[in-house]
């Protein structure tokens, strides 16, 4: 198997799963609970957020953990949108973000929230002096992600960030891409909420965290037990945590070799496609892009029929989203880039992964030109 | 090993096609055609095809098999060829079959294509039909053996590139059969019900599923006697079809059926049941399946619906694309927009769509 969909998920790093191990097994105490059985889980616990906050460069107490990505983007929408109701009901936010954040958003619309869904360029890069000139007085959050899940594209956070401060506009970014791929410095950004997930760094499905900016305290996102500073209760689940905070761990110690080699792994790959494959696109931004992910148009050929191709031959790649029932959809990213539906259908993600080696690229390309000279 | 993708719905006849290709030693992919509920309706319905709990069943199956197993998109094809067909035929007052246009246009069309692009050599349905080669050389689609259960209707549009491209397991065997073989095979679908109404209009209510696909039901107008007299109004054409008794709201002191529907003036004509019997049909969009031409000296078995039986019959050609068919016997409301579809022995000769009956 060749595995090009590191977007989607990654494969847990057998440190990760060592980490967790003995919590899936003999330390199974609760970690709420008084005895040392339980004190030594939640002091791993305790470790795994110090992990997660150094990443951030942040305070373990700004790091809350739930259930996933998914979780800390609705959570962040929702408690941001609630705890500014004296001063309005404007959001803003982009149109190429993940369904966590555009259905909340939409959710938030349909409470009479005011929702604007800034437009991006042909590489889907928000314009922050879009961004600063949709700011009105009534605008109480922005949310735009740290980089996109199919284009790759880094989002200009640092300068929506401020903008954001000067107005008083809280700020929330999606970082469920970047964490552990990318640096990023909350603080400097003028980040109040940024969501990120384990899974997509090498650590285990189910969790995620919300980082929340010193000096905020956003609503509960459940109502029950003091665990998660009483704002995200029910007992924790100590081994994904502890195997998050060993992903983390591992990722702040080899992120950038690691970003460095996928880079290079992923222009190579865009340097064979076009001089293999006559007609191609390549999509997002060349430069300000996540090391490993590459978005290809094909002159022809639908892009299920291609993932099945790919499929046959051992590859895993992605193409636009999933609805509930499993088929492939145009993907609305893809469209808000200014494509048309047509060109998004014929459109592939491969996301580069540290497990990635330069042969298993030019198997990628090989297998490409074969599938696309027999259609 | 001759590849294979077996159309899987979810229901038992497709699950054991897809069993018995394994059986008989092909490479066999599992496919489910998405081609009408979207994620916002949440209600599933036992029987259904295409929504999330079908999908679920005949991942089962192809689990059960260990088969790869997709499910690819026919969204867009078919709300083009299926759905905007049906709703553009019942405004103009005909009566399209759905399933027939779907096999054309989707299963041997764009499913067909899309399947031949994975690198198929065939793809593979449930229906309760089989597929012969004649004397002449050419295929045709011929009488399942199962007495109950008889699907060849809705193919009849077939052509030989695609009947040679086909494979019917499931004709081969009883219906009863075939649930004893999915029960037999431990297939998890094997107590699942049937799927009886359109795919996509559960409820069976036509006129309110082109009101909110079209806006319109069609123009509303009067119920006419063939004299001529108003017997009453309706709402628009496209709640009726030909033969229809329920669900008019006339009182007339006798039984009255529709006989006809003139769309454009919004008029639906009523009669007894005595007019509804037709000695002749004029057919047009003809397709020639087990023959390359009719005989007009010939006797044909023909079928003008799903569910009505076979009846003797003449034909004669009225232009190169026309034909006029004479039934030894009347029957009972052959309705324009529905498929006449012309047998010999048990296999199809060929067919084509009614444009009126007389």
């Amino acid at each position: 198997m060749i595995y090009l969909d590191n977007a989607a998920t990654t494969r847990p790093d057998p440190s990760v799963i060592q980490a967790m191990m003995p919590y899936l097994t003999e330390q199974f105490a609760n970690p709420s609970a008084f005895y040392q059985e339980a004190v030594r889980v939640r002091m791993q616990i305790d470790l795994a957020r110090q992990h997660a906050a150094d990443l951030l460069g942040a305070a373990p107490g700004n790091i809350y953990f739930t259930a996933g990505g998914t979780e800390a983007d609705n959570w962040a929408l929702r408690a941001g949108a609630e705890m500014m109701r004296e001063k309005g009901r404007h959001i803003i936010t982009s149109s190429v973000e993940h369904p966590a954040v555009r259905n909340t958003a939409r959710y938030l619309a349909s409470c009479g929230y005011e929702v604007t869904f800034l437009p991006v360029d042909g590489r889907g890069r928000v314009d922050p002096d879009e961004v600063r000139a949709a700011i009105r007085p009534d605008t109480v959050l922005i949310s735009v992600m740290h980089a996109n899940n199919e284009l790759g594209t880094i989002e200009p956070v640092r300068e929506i960030g401020m903008a954001a401060r000067e107005a008083g506009v809280l700020f929330h970014t999606d970082a469920v891409q970047t964490f552990g791929h990318i640096p990023i410095d909350p603080e400097e950004c003028g980040i109040s909420f940024l969501s990120a997930s384990a899974h997509k760094l090498n650590g285990p499905k189910g969790v995620g965290l919300l980082y929340v900016a010193p000096g905020l305290r956003p609503g509960r996102l459940l109502y029950g037990g003091s665990q998660e500073r009483s704002l995200r209760p029910g007992t924790e689940n100590p081994a994904a945590i502890i195997g998050f905070g060993e992903a983390a761990r591992l990722a702040a110690l080899r992120m950038d070799e690691d970003a460095a080699r996928i880079r290079t792994l992923r222009q190579d790959f865009i340097m064979e496609l076009k001089s293999q494959i006559p007609g191609i696109r390549i999509n997002g931004d060349e430069e300000q892009s996540l090391p490993g992910i590459v978005s290809v148009t094909f002159p022809s050929v639908s892009s299920e029929t291609l993932l099945i191709r790919l499929d046959q031959h051992g590859i895993c790649a992605s193409a636009g989203s999933a609805c509930s029932a499993g088929a492939i959809e145009p993907s609305p990213v893809l469209t808000a880039c200014g494509m048309s539906e047509e060109q998004a259908k014929r459109t592939l993600r491969f996301s580069l992964g540290r497990e990635n080696t330069a042969e298993e690229m030019e198997e990628t390309v090989r297998v490409l030109r074969a599938v696309l000279s027999e259609s | 090993m001759a590849k294979v993708v077996a159309a899987m719905s979810g229901g038992v006849d497709s699950s054991v096609c897809a069993y018995l290709l394994k059986q008989q030693g092909y490479e066999v992919i599992g496919a489910t055609m998405q081609i009408w509920q979207d994620d916002s309706s949440a209600v599933e319905r036992e029987g259904s095809c295409c929504g999330a709990s079908a999908v679920e069943d005949a991942r089962r199956v192809a689990q059960c098999l260990d088969i790869p197993y997709y499910v690819m998109n026919f969204r867009e094809d078919f709300s083009r060829e299926v759905i905007d067909r049906f709703c553009a035929g019942y405004l103009e007052g005909i009566t399209p079959n759905p399933c027939i246009m779907c096999n054309r246009y989707i299963k041997w069309g764009a499913f067909l294509e899309r399947c031949r692009a994975i690198g198929a050599d065939y793809i593979a349905t449930g229906h309760y039909a089989r597929i012969i080669r004649l004397p002449s050389g050419r295929l045709a689609i011929r009488r399942s053996v199962s007495a109950g259960k008889d699907q060849t209707y809705v193919l009849y549009s077939m052509t030989q590139e695609e009947l040679a491209a086909t494979l019917l397991p499931v004709g081969e065997y009883e219906k009863t059969r075939i649930r004893e073989i999915a029960r037999e095979a431990g297939l998890p679908t094997a107590t699942r019900k049937d799927s009886q109404d359109i795919c996509f209009i559960p409820d069976g209510r036509h006129e309110r599923f082109l009101k909110e696909h079209t806006g319109t039901a069609g123009k509303s107008g009067r119920f006419l006697d063939l004299d001529g007299n108003v017997l009453g109004m309706h709402d628009g054409t496209a709640a009726f079809t030909i033969g229809q008794r329920k669900g008019l709201g006339i009182a007339a002191g006798r039984p009255v059926y529709v006989c006809r529907i003139d769309a454009a003036a919004g008029d639906v004509y009523v009669s007894d049941e005595e007019t509804l019997f037709k000695r002749e049909i004029i057919v047009d969009d003809l397709h020639y399946m087990g023959e390359e031409r009719f005989e007009p000296d010939a006797v044909y078995m023909a079928k003008v619906r799903y569910s009505q039986k076979l009846v003797p019959c003449h034909v004669r050609y009225l232009k190169d694309d026309k034909l006029c068919v004479t039934f030894e016997d009347p029957v009972r409301a052959p309705t324009p927009g529905q498929a006449a579809v012309l047998y010999r022995d048990d296999w199809i000769a060929g067919g084509g769509t009614i444009v009126e009956g007389k």
